[in-house]
């Protein structure tokens, strides 16, 4: 089995920021490997060191600093990395998902899986949508918010369990070739040691715009545009206690005394 | 083309929440585009959740009797088919679990863009606007599009749709191409029984991403025992396996309403807050301002939780 791991780096902000436009200059922001796809490479690396995964492909939408993280899943054990960039992107606020979608459809048609797995969302802009966009465009099957994968795939299926509200859990089976977004927890994923080691830098890194997936420029033209940012209103009257911790672990003692919680 | 279609969420026999939030989200599109609101019932007691459906502003329901229970072929199918014979401007359904496995199927199918986990909508006659949250509720974006499109809504940011309407209730013949369903159901699980049930407690400690290490969690049941209180987490803490999953709080786990709620080092992401939004006093410690927990919260320490809670639990010795 071939696995296609669609893995993205994230923006993270700091406790402090500053807006300007609709932007978030970048000294306030960092990069981090997405959450969620920090599980979905532990399931895929999993999977290939049972011998049920004989590849495992990374891929990529992101400029050249993402190798970094690219790195990370490498190092985890993926076999090779595709990496999606083109100048057209530059110019554009979003990627929207139809965007992603096209080009995640080319890498697809390219690299022919049997199984895709992605973070069920990421944790910048939180879409959650390019997973299940990605199948119905390629036309495998699929299936959002998997928190357990049965290793057997029996009859060229897999038996996956889907984390719905509530503590309910949906019990499926989903034909293959097949998309499926992976929910943290699902597994625990190892500490990856040495990104930079030799052993990870010799593993490919292919770069490609859209011009080499067969793509028009105008692809990156998304349809939903991005036009204003903010710090959400605070319309909360809460309380803030200030002082040392003595000073505020006192105020909340005092509370919970009054609400008599302990005497 | 100024008409919007909400397709509704159930699950086991019963229609969720949402179904009647995406009735006022839905009826206030259609003020803004001046156009009717169709709801689609697919699957289960159609007939039933239709009548129940029958709410204030709803113009039309189609229901379609094909099954029990949800699945996203058959809802990515029905979707398609309704939109095709209705034309509608939008498209909306619920940002839930369920609603996120089939809307961006449609949104391919039908090559519509889509934007998801909307917190407010606006339109006019041609744009239409969401709002949203990025960085984990830190940051409100608008984004705009032109033409149709289907739009995904946050669970609990709309009112529940009220009164009784006089809607249409149609039977809708969808075809279903049952070649075509890759996946089936077999069954559903209740995860996270065990030796507590923390809808029970009167005080919960609940702990977060903020008490970086496994080993940690001791000065946390050092505070428990202090208080008499019970132990809850958020959702990274069970992730790690560090406490199991009877003690998670939130959308995917339990939702709690204690009398005194004590979040440390909780960020408050929106699908924590759902599980803990109902306790009678919030009180949050974490050293991020920003992070949404120090908004809902009644009392705040904004203060790192490794200085507060020894302090805490000394006032109580």
């Amino acid at each position: 089995m071939k696995i296609l791991l669609a893995v993205t780096e994230v923006a993270t902000v700091d406790d402090a920021f500053e807006i300007e436009g609709t932007e978030i200059p970048d000294q306030y922001l960092g990069a981090d490997l997405n959450e969620w796809d920090e599980y979905a490479i532990e399931e895929a690396v999993q999977l290939q060191e049972a011998d049920i995964a004989a590849e495992v492909v990374t891929v990529t939408i992101g400029p050249e600093t993402c190798e970094q993280t690219i790195r990370q899943a490498l190092a985890t054990g993926a076999d090779r990395a595709i990496r999606i960039w083109d100048e057209a992107f530059e110019a554009v606020d979003l990627l929207d998902v139809s965007t992603k979608t096209a080009i995640l459809r080319a890498v697809v048609a390219e690299e022919e899986p049997d199984l895709v797995l992605s973070g069920v969302q990421s944790d910048d802009d939180s879409w959650g949508a390019t997973g299940v966009a990605l199948a119905a465009a390629v036309d495998y099957e699929w299936a959002a918010v998997v928190n357990h994968l049965a290793h057997d795939f029996e009859d060229g299926t897999a038996s996956v369990r889907r984390e719905l509200e509530g503590g309910v859990e949906e019990l499926t089976t989903v034909d293959l070739p097949a998309v499926l977004t992976i929910q943290t927890g699902i597994n625990e994923p190892r500490d990856v040691s040495l990104p930079d080691s030799p052993q990870t830098k010799r593993k490919p890194l292919e770069v490609y715009g859209l011009a080499d997936l067969g793509l028009e420029e105008s692809v990156a033209e998304s349809r939903v545009r991005l036009t204003a940012m903010s710090e959400p209103e605070r319309e909360s009257d809460t309380t803030v206690w200030e002082g040392t911790p003595e000073e505020t672990a006192g105020e909340l003692a005092d509370l919970l005394r009054e609400r008599e919680v302990v005497q | 083309m100024s008409d919007i279609l909400a397709v509704v969420d159930h699950r086991r026999g019963e229609l969720r929440d949402v179904s009647y939030e995406l009735i006022s989200a839905g009826r206030g599109l259609a003020d803004a585009t001046g156009g009717d609101l169709h709801l689609a019932v697919i699957s289960g007691t159609v007939e039933r959740f239709a009548e129940k459906l029958d709410r204030e502003g709803v113009d039309a329901i189609y229901t379609v009797d094909y099954g029990e229970e949800f699945n996203h072929g058959v809802y990515t199918q029905v979707t398609t088919q309704l939109y095709d014979k209705l034309a509608p401007q939008y498209v909306l359904t619920a940002n839930s679990v369920n609603g996120i496995e089939y809307a961006p199927a449609v949104a391919t199918e039908l090559d519509l863009p889509i934007v998801t986990d909307a917190i407010d909508l606006e339109a006019d006659d041609k744009t239409l606007t969401v709002t949203r949250e990025i960085y984990g509720g830190k940051v409100e974006t608008t984004v705009e599009l032109e033409g149709p499109a289907i739009c995904t809504i946050r669970t609990a940011e709309w009112p529940g749709g009220e009164g009784t309407g006089t809607a249409d209730i149609e039977a809708f013949e969808a075809t279903i191409d049952e070649d075509a369903l890759g996946s089936s159901v077999r069954g559903f699980e209740e995860v996270g029984g065990g030796d507590v049930d923390i809808a029970d407690a009167d005080v919960l400690v609940s702990v977060g991403r903020g008490i970086d290490d496994e080993e940690n969690l001791e000065l946390i049941e050092d505070l428990a025992d202090a208080l008499g209180a019970t132990i809850s987490a958020s959702r990274p803490v069970v992730d790690s396996g560090w406490l199991p999953k009877n003690r998670q709080v939130g959308q995917s786990g339990t939702v709690v309403t204690p009398d005194v709620y004590i979040a440390v080092g909780i960020s408050g992401a929106v699908q924590h807050v759902a599980g803990m939004k109902g306790s009678d006093t919030i009180v949050a410690i974490n050293t991020d301002p920003n992070a949404p927990i120090m908004d809902i919260a009644d009392y705040a320490i904004q203060d790192d939780l490794f200085a507060v809670v020894p302090a805490l639990i000394e006032e109580f010795q």
